[in-house]
């Protein structure tokens, strides 16, 4: 079976198309959100895309994060529902709380726009299932705030837990522990700064990103068969 | 009655701030020794309605932690004038 895929669009939202092209190459139905919607439509999957929401004003995320749609995404993602946030997407889930940590300005203060390694901490998560532990995933990034950060005792907890998921192979931003991906307690909530969707195809130089959305269509068709 | 505050937010003490480092950096190259621990952080203004100073300086509070400041990586100081 197929999974239902909602992207939201804020204001300043550029990847959308490119998150909707992909994934429906994989087979997900995908349709597309208006930020200032209150309710989703049905739907297995929810992404926030990469881009600029309201123009990234006072710092990344922390105006999307007040979007009306957001009471509906927090729904969602509490109900353990699949919610990926990708680039500025995951910037959102961090200010919403959703995801722990939050994302300072790249150690170099250089905007970053290029491809990275990054290694698979945990493969049993919906996210990563169709990866294997100790993979090295080739996905680009493309952000100004990819510098994660958390408290110690937060950092971890998280390590012990296996919530750390991505990890930089060669740290490009200065992130904590060098993380790239980072899930929620329950692995259903989950936030990356690379693109996956820049490397769904071969003709753009990777197709690691489609394993992390393919994972995601497995765990939707598996929970749906139970 | 309104009253204007002041707000500072900063990176929280501990946490690098690579825009501080390179202006402490570029200083000495034009002349100015003996500079130290430079800060970058955000100063924001406000008008806000209240009917004492007090209750102003608790409003912005409740709007720094809800908005102005990510209590995760950033502190934030209130003025009321």
């Amino acid at each position: 079976m197929s999974a239902r895929v909602g992207i939201v669009v804020f204001p300043g939202s550029n990847c959308e198309q490119d998150v909707s092209r992909s994934m429906r190459d994989l087979g997900l139905e995908t349709t597309m959100v208006w930020h200032a919607d209150r309710e989703l439509p049905d739907v297995d999957i929810v992404v926030l895309p990469g881009g600029f929401a309201h123009g990234d004003y006072l710092r990344t995320g922390a105006l999307a994060r007040f979007s009306p749609v957001m009471d509906a995404v927090r729904d969602h993602s509490l109900r353990g529902r699949l919610t990926i946030g990708i680039c500025n997407g995951f910037q959102v889930l961090c200010e919403a709380g959703l995801l722990p940590g939050a994302l300072r300005k790249n150690a170099g203060l250089k905007f970053l726009c290029k491809w990275v390694d990054m290694r698979v901490e945990n493969a049993a998560t919906p996210f990563t299932s169709r990866t294997e532990a100790g993979q090295v995933l080739r996905i680009p990034i493309n952000h100004f705030e990819g510098n994660w950060y958390c408290e110690q005792d937060e950092l971890e907890r998280l390590r012990s837990t296996g919530q750390i998921v991505l990890r930089y192979v060669d740290n490009p931003n200065g992130s904590l522990d060098d993380v790239a991906g980072i899930a929620n307690e329950t692995f259903t909530t989950f936030g990356l700064m690379p693109h996956p969707e820049r490397a769904c195809e071969a003709l753009l130089g990777s197709t690691d990103g489609a394993l992390i959305f393919g994972s995601m269509l497995d765990h939707v068709s598996n929970t749906a068969a139970v | 009655m309104s009253f204007v505050a002041s707000v500072n937010v900063m990176l929280k003490e501990g946490i690098a701030d690579p825009q501080g480092s390179t202006i402490q950096r570029a200083l000495p190259a034009l002349g100015f020794a003996g500079v130290g621990d430079v800060r970058v952080g955000k100063h924001i203004v406000l008008k806000v309605d209240a009917s004492t100073p007090d209750e102003a300086r608790e409003r912005v509070e409740q709007m720094c932690q809800q908005l102005l400041s990510n209590p995760v990586i950033e502190s934030f100081e209130v003025v009321v004038e």
